[in-house]
C-alpha cells in the first residue's frame, strides 16, 4: 500500500577477539563481574603457591632427608617407589611381565573401542591376548618363575579387576534386568532378591562377607583364593546395580515396541535381541559408564581384605616410616592415573553415544 | 582303690593315644608337603611388617615368620605372606588361611581362649605413651588435666585413654581420627596437644613425621601393657611348640653371641649351650620333630633377636628399652634350649 522504507542501516558491526569474548560471556552484567573478579582473585591465591610446592620448591630425587628440608613436594617419594606403586609386591626381577601384560591388556581394550575392529577376529585376539597374560602374570611355564596371584598388585591388580569387573558383569546385569520384569515368577523373585540383597549393602560389606565369613564355612584347609573372591564379589555387586540401569533402559521404550515385535511373530529371544535391548542398551549408555567409573574407583576397597591394588601399594609404600610425611604426594600421584584412566573412559562412552545415535541424525 | 586304678589306666591310655598322634602335628606335615609357611603380616606397618621399594617383606613380625621356615623348611624365602586387616587376623588364622599370625597382636585373655589362639611369645613389649609438644611444658602425664588429644578410633588405644583419665581423675578432649597419616599431620599442625598410641608408633611418629622431632617428647607414663607376639591355632601343641622355640633360639643366639655371620664357626664352640642350640650336640631338633641345624637355619635366614631388632626397630627411633635381654635388664627372656 504504502511505500514507505525503513531507513538503511549500517551492517551490525560483529566484534570478535578474546576482548570481546571476554565482554559477553565474563561481564555481561554486574552480578557476572562480580563473580569473575572472586574467581581470578581465588585463582591468584591459589596457583602461585600451588606450582611453588608442585615444581619450583619440590624434590625429584630420591632422598628423605632432602625432602624433609624443602617446603615443596617431595617427588623424590614416587621416583623411589613408582616401581612398588604400580607392581605391589610382585617379584622386583620379574616386573616386566605385570607391564607387559598391561601393554596387552590396553593394546586389546584399545582395538575393542575402535569399531574398525568389530568382527569376529576380536574375540580371537582376546582369547590369545588373555591366554598371553596369564602365562605373564602367572609364569610358571617356558622359564618363567610361578608367581601366586596372591602377591599380584598395582595397576595390573586394577584393571584386572576392572576389566573382568565390566566384562562379566555386563551379561549378567542384562539377564538380572530381563529377568526382572520376566513373567515367570520363580526367575523374577530370583532376580528382585539378587538386585535387591546386594544393592542393600554396601560394596565393602560384600568384599567382607567374601574374605571372612565365607572361610569359616568351608572346611579347614580349603581356601578359594582371595584375588577370585575379591573378583567375583566385585561382578556380583556391580551387576546388580547395572541390572537396574538397564532396567531403567527397558521401561523407557514404548509399549508399541514390545507389541510389533509379537505381532511379527518373533519368538521372546528374537524380539528382546533385535528389537529390545539394542535400543534400551543405546537409552543408558550414560548411567551404564556411570556405574562402570565408579566400580574402577570402587576395586580400590580391595585394600579391606588385604590386597594390594593401585591405591593399596601406594598406601603401602607411604607406610614405610622415612617416606611417611610424603603421603600426599603418592596419593596425587595416583589421582593422575585414576583421573587418565577415567576420563578415557568417560570421553570414549560419548564417542559411544554418537555412534548409537546415527540412525536419528538424517 | 579301683576306681583310682581305672582312672589312672584312663589316663594312661589317654596319654598313649595322645602320644601316638603327636609325632608330628598336622600343621607341620602341612607345611612340609606344601613347601612353604603361610604367614599373616601386617598391610603396612613401619618397623614390623611393611613391603620396601622393592616389594619384599621385611620388618620384625615377618623375620619371625621367616626364621620358623627357614628351622622347618631351611630357606626363610620358603614363605607365603598374606596381609591381613586388623578384622580379618583371627579368622585367617582359624580358617586355617595362614599357618601363623605375626601381625602385631596383643597377647590376651580372651584371645588366648575365647579366639582360640594360642600365643607363642612376646617379640615386642609395647605400651600406650603421649607425646607433647615441649613448649607446653608437660613433664608428665599426670599433668594433662583438660588436654585435646588425637587418637584413633576403634582401637584399645581410645578405651586406655578413657580409663586411664578416668582413674586418674582427670578430663580430656578427644580429636577422633581415623587415618594414620591425617591424624599425625593433625597434631603437629597443632589441633591438639597431645598424641597418644603405642610407644613404638609414636617414636616412629616423632623420628619421621615430626618437623623438628627436638620439639616434642614423648611423656614417661606407658599407660597399658601390649605384649605383641605370634600366634598359632588351639589344637596343634607340636606347632605351637616349634614357632614357640624358634623365638627362644633367636633370643638364646643373641645372648650367646651367634650371629648370621658367625654361626658356621659358632657350630665348633665349646660352649655345651651353643652345641645344643646349633645341634653339634642332636637332640633338640629330633625332639622339635626338625632337622638338627633347624636353629642354625633359622639364624641363617634372619641374624639373632638384636640383629632383626636393630634391622627393623632402630630406625624407626626406638631403643631396646624393656626389649632388651634380661641380662641387660630387659624382659627378653629364653627358656633353656635342652
Amino acid at each position: 500500500m504504502s511505500d514507505a522504507r525503513t531507513t538503511s542501516r549500517a551492517a551490525p558491526v560483529v566484534q570478535t577477539g578474546p576482548v570481546q569474548w571476554a565482554k559477553e560471556n565474563l561481564f555481561n552484567g554486574p552480578v557476572n563481574t562480580a563473580l569473575t573478579l572472586i574467581s581470578l582473585y581465588v585463582l591468584w591465591l591459589a596457583i602461585p603457591p600451588l606450582v611453588n610446592w608442585a615444581l619450583i620448591d619440590a624434590v625429584f630425587t630420591p632422598d628423605p632427608a632432602t625432602c624433609k628440608a624443602a617446603s615443596g613436594a617431595c617427588w623424590g617419594f614416587i621416583t623411589e617407589k613408582y616401581r612398588l606403586m604400580l607392581s605391589g609386591t610382585y617379584p622386583y626381577e620379574q616386573q616386566w611381565r605385570p607391564v607387559v601384560a598391561m601393554v596387552v591388556l590396553l593394546g586389546l581394550i584399545g582395538m575393542s573401542m575402535n569399531s574398525r575392529f568389530w568382527n569376529i577376529w576380536l574375540a580371537a585376539y582376546w582369547v590369545v591376548g588373555i591366554v598371553v597374560m596369564g602365562v605373564l602374570m602367572w609364569g610358571g611355564v617356558l622359564g618363567l618363575p610361578y608367581v601366586e596371584n596372591a602377591k599380584w598388585g598395582g595397576l595390573p591388580l586394577t584393571l584386572i579387576l576392572a576389566v573382568n569387573g565390566i566384562v562379566f558383569s555386563f551379561p549378567l546385569a542384562i539377564a538380572l534386568a530381563l529377568g526382572r520384569r520376566s513373567n515367570m515368577p520363580a526367575i523374577r523373585a530370583v532376580c528382585v532378591t539378587f538386585i535387591e540383597l546386594v544393592r542393600g549393602v554396601p560394596l565393602i560389606t560384600v568384599l567382607f562377607m567374601a574374605s571372612l565369613m565365607l572361610p569359616l564355612f568351608l572346611p579347614e584347609g580349603m581356601t578359594i583364593d582371595k584375588l577370585l573372591r575379591a573378583q567375583v564379589g566385585i561382578i556380583l555387586f556391580t551387576a546388580a546395580y547395572e541390572a537396574e540401569v538397564i532396567r531403567g533402559g527397558l521401561q523407557a521404550l514404548p509399549r508399541g515396541q514390545f507389541e510389533a515385535g509379537d505381532s511379527l511373530g518373533l519368538s521372546y529371544w528374537q524380539k528382546t535381541g533385535l528389537i529390545i535391548l539394542p535400543q534400551a542398551l543405546k537409552l543408558v549408555i550414560p548411567p551404564m559408564v556411570n556405574t562402570f567409573i565408579s566400580m574402577f574407583k570402587d576395586t580400590s576397597l580391595v585394600i579391606i581384605i588385604g590386597l594390594f591394588d593401585l591405591l593399596g601399594s601406594v598406601r603401602l609404600a607411604a607406610n614405610d616410616p622415612m617416606w611417611r610425611p610424603f603421603y600426599v604426594e603418592g596419593l596425587v600421584f595416583v589421582a593422575v592415573i585414576y583421573f587418565i584412566f577415567c576420563y578415557t573412559i568417560a570421553r570414549y562412552s560419548e564417542h559411544v553415544e554418537r555412534l548409537a545415535r546415527k540412525g536419528e541424525r538424517r | 582303690m579301683k576306681a583310682v586304678k581305672l582312672a589312672a589306666m584312663a589316663a594312661a591310655a589317654v596319654v598313649m593315644t595322645w602320644s601316638a598322634t603327636a609325632s608330628a602335628g598336622p600343621t607341620l606335615d602341612a607345611v612340609k608337603q606344601k613347601g612353604f609357611v603361610q604367614c599373616g603380616v601386617n598391610t603396612g606397618l613401619g618397623g614390623f611388617s611393611i613391603a620396601d621399594s622393592k616389594g619384599r617383606w621385611v620388618g620384625l613380625d615377618v623375620d619371625i615368620c621367616r626364621a620358623v621356615a627357614a628351622a622347618i623348611l631351611g630357606d626363610g624365602d620358603k614363605i607365603k605372606f598374606t596381609p591381613l586387616s586388623a578384622q580379618q587376623r583371627f579368622t585367617a588364622l582359624q580358617s586355617g588361611e595362614v599357618d601363623i599370625l605375626s601381625r602385631n597382636t596383643t597377647w590376651t585373655l580372651t584371645r588366648d581362649t575365647k579366639l582360640g589362639l594360642n600365643f607363642a611369645g612376646v617379640t615386642f613389649y609395647d605400651g600406650q605413651g603421649f607425646m607433647v609438644r615441649k613448649d607446653l611444658g608437660v613433664k608428665s602425664a599426670k599433668e594433662l588435666n583438660g588436654a585435646t588429644i588425637c587418637v584413633q578410633p576403634g582401637t584399645t588405644t581410645e578405651l586406655n585413654l578413657a580409663d586411664y583419665f578416668r582413674a586418674q581423675g582427670m578430663q580430656f578432649e578427644p580429636v577422633v581420627i581415623e587415618a594414620q597419616q591425617e591424624v599425625v599431620s593433625a597434631f603437629f599442625s597443632g589441633r591438639c596437644d597431645v598424641f597418644t598410641t603405642d610407644a613404638s608408633g609414636l617414636a616412629s611418629v616423632r623420628t619421621n613425621d615430626a618437623p623438628n622431632p627436638d620439639d616434642y617428647m614423648i611423656l614417661p607414663e606407658i599407660i597399658s601393657k601390649e605384649p605383641l607376639g605370634p600366634a598359632v591355632r588351639h589344637g596343634d601343641d607340636e606347632w605351637f611348640d616349634i614357632v614357640k622355640w624358634v623365638i627362644y633360639a633367636l633370643l638364646e643366639a643373641e645372648e650367646q653371641g651367634i650371629t648370621a655371620a658367625n654361626v658356621d664357626s659358632m657350630m665348633d664352640s665349646k660352649n655345651p649351650v651353643v652345641q645344643r642350640l646349633l645341634g653339634a650336640t642332636p637332640g633338640n631338633g629330633a625332639a622339635l620333630g626338625l632337622d638338627e641345624a633347624w636353629a642354625t637355619n633359622a639364624i641363617k635366614a634372619v641374624g639373632n633377636y638384636g640383629e632383626i631388632y636393630e634391622r627393623n626397630i632402630v630406625p624407626l627411633g626406638l631403643s631396646r628399652g624393656v626389649n632388651a635381654l634380661w641380662t641387660k635388664g630387659g624382659l627378653m627372656y629364653a627358656m633353656p634350649a635342652r
